[in-house]
């Protein structure tokens, strides 16, 4: 028992150290990359934003809505229903936005990123290029490990904005609160610093999300088995460790 | 075409590639014991041998897909196992492999995939990359095939799109593994014509694995049979027709009884039908 979790500690410490050592690989080629194959990455952010842009605008308006409704109900009790505005926009800017839209990506973008190279990779793909003197890791790796890291952040603005407009139907036209109170209220209260801290949350999740994506599919075994593997633990993987990093970078801002 | 380097005018049976004493495990299977062979600059050597026995496995150790247990591969007098990432780029790009089962790029054309190695390696212009692509296409027969997707084409054609794609950089040695697997006997014949001619005219030194005994004997200048991990028995293909070994016969010949298993490693028939294998 003891020397089971010894084993599966050490293959975690394991795991890890050869993940970070995968994400200098990325980093070391990022910089060509994105100066000579500039058009590879932006195919790639066109790629997963578009595969993730309605669920997205979707998500992020309901969202929205059912926090106006909850905000507002709740707020009622006190008669301050004209903060429903600044309490969404707060939520949904600092913790909501980034975190709901990382794990949307990875089950999205993420998922399709992990099985489209574990696949390439089953069909001897990457082979073939490796055998043509290209080599895998800059021309299919590295541009959608940046693609992921680009779109992530748009769509992060993306939902908090849906967010925002959908808790505002809700509130200013269904519920009758007054338009003006609702964006003077947000426009008062939310200090830039708020903006910034959902900013630098969704560039860590973006990077944790495409990483762990490109990651599984490099690393997948290369079988039918091997790939639906790895896309499953793509969205459980970028699940735990946004949550857990959401939590330790909100304690850290405190 | 692609490349304006001068081609190296072959010598007569010059040792190109050299793969010596080589050892190679698999899991717990030992895959090669003590393997020696030699592959003449200019020429069109085959290597045969009884599906599972490792063909793919020594294609993959000459290209430094993997690496050897122990032993050596030269090529051009280099040991590969002694050169760096970029030296071995460098050096593979004088090859052109044909996967056993094509591995073309799925998210592009055929004619993208045909051009991959020109747009990765070269900086034709588009017109030239569109002519020296067209061509090479046309030779396989599948010029008009240039705007498929790899997902619509068939297994045959999908080889012979790899195989236009393995030649589009006129590269020194061609590497192919079953070129002549799933293709009708015109696409077959083409496709024999094609090898020879790459080698005739060009000089390009060539390996193919295949079973295919008659269009092996048709092609090839020198062949080696392997089996059990070694070479069985090499010469060309006449001389491996006349030879007596029992092993070299029961594979020239498509015996099914003889030294060369034609089963993979298994326990008794008998035993395990009886379940008596079970514990
Ligand atoms: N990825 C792998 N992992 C473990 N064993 C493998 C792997 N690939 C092949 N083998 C084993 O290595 C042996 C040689 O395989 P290889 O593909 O080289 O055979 P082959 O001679 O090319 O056969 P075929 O004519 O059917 O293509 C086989 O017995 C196979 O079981
Ligand atoms: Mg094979």
């Amino acid at each position: 028992m003891l020397r089971e979790i010894y084993q599966a500690l050490l293959e975690f410490v394991r795991t890890f150290g050869a993940l970070q050592l995968f994400f200098l690989r990325l980093l070391r080629h990022s910089p060509f990359v994105f100066v000579k194959r500039f058009r590879l990455v932006v195919f790639q952010v066109y790629n997963t934003g578009v595969l993730s842009i309605v669920l997205i605008v979707v998500c992020g308006g309901f969202i929205g809505a059912v926090l106006g409704l909850q905000v507002y109900s709740n707020l009622k009790r006190f008669n301050a229903e004209d903060t429903v505005g600044l309490f969404t926009a707060f939520a949904l800017a600092k913790e909501i936005g980034p975190v709901l839209t990382a794990l949307l990506f990875a089950g999205r973008a993420g998922t399709a990123l992990a099985s489209e190279i574990g696949l390439m990779k089953a069909t001897d793909q990457l082979s073939a290029m490796e055998m043509m003197a290209v080599n895998p890791i800059p021309r299919v790796v590295v541009p959608r490990f940046l693609g992921g890291i680009i779109a992530v952040p748009i769509l992060t603005a993306i939902f908090t904005t849906m967010g925002i407009l959908g808790a505002h139907l809700v509130a200013v036209e269904l519920l009758g609160v007054d338009v003006g109170a609702f964006w003077q209220q947000m426009q008062q209260t939310l200090e830039p610093s708020d903006i910034y801290e959902g900013i630098f949350k969704s560039v860590v999740f973006g990077i944790v999300a495409s990483l762990l994506a490109v990651w599984e599919g490099y690393n997948a075994l290369p079988t039918a088995a091997g790939v639906s593997r790895a896309t499953t633990r793509t969205v459980v993987v970028t699940a735990i460790s946004v949550l857990i990093l959401d939590f330790m970078i909100t304690a850290s801002l405190l | 075409m692609a490349s304006t380097k001068r081609r190296w005018r072959p010598k007569l049976s010059e040792k190109f590639i050299e793969v010596r004493n080589l050892d190679f495990c698999r899991g717990s299977r030992h895959i090669f014991k003590n393997l020696n062979l030699t592959i003449a600059r200019g020429k069109i050597t085959a290597i045969m041998g009884t599906s599972g026995t490792g063909k793919t496995t020594l294609l993959q150790l000459i290209t430094r897909q993997l690496v050897p247990d122990r032993g050596q591969v030269f090529i051009d007098g280099v040991d590969i196992g002694k050169l760096n990432l970029r030296e071995l780029y460098k050096l593979r790009r004088r090859f052109g492999v044909l996967f056993q089962n094509g591995a073309l790029l799925t998210d592009m054309s055929v004619f993208e995939n045909v051009a991959f190695p020109l747009r990765e390696h070269t900086r034709l212009t588009n017109r030239l990359i569109r002519h020296v692509v067209l061509t090479k296409l046309h030779a396989v027969g599948l010029r008009g095939a240039a705007d498929m997707m790899p997902g619509q084409l068939s297994g045959g054609m999908e080889r012979r799109v790899a195989l236009a794609r393995a030649m589009v950089m006129d590269p020194d040695i061609l590497i192919y593994d079953e070129p002549f697997v799933g293709l009708d006997p015109i696409s077959m014949g083409v496709i024999v014509r094609l090898v020879k001619r790459m080698n005739k005219a060009l000089g390009i030194t060539s390996i193919l694995v295949s079973h295919d005994v008659k269009e092996i004997m048709e092609v090839a200048d020198c062949s080696y049979l392997i089996s059990n991990g070694k070479v069985a028995a090499s010469g060309s293909p006449e001389d491996m027709r006349q030879q007596l070994s029992e092993t070299v016969r029961q594979f020239m010949h498509g015996m099914a009884d003889g030294p060369v298993p034609f089963h993979f490693d298994a326990p008794d028939y008998e035993e395990q039908l009886l379940g008596r294998d079970e514990k």
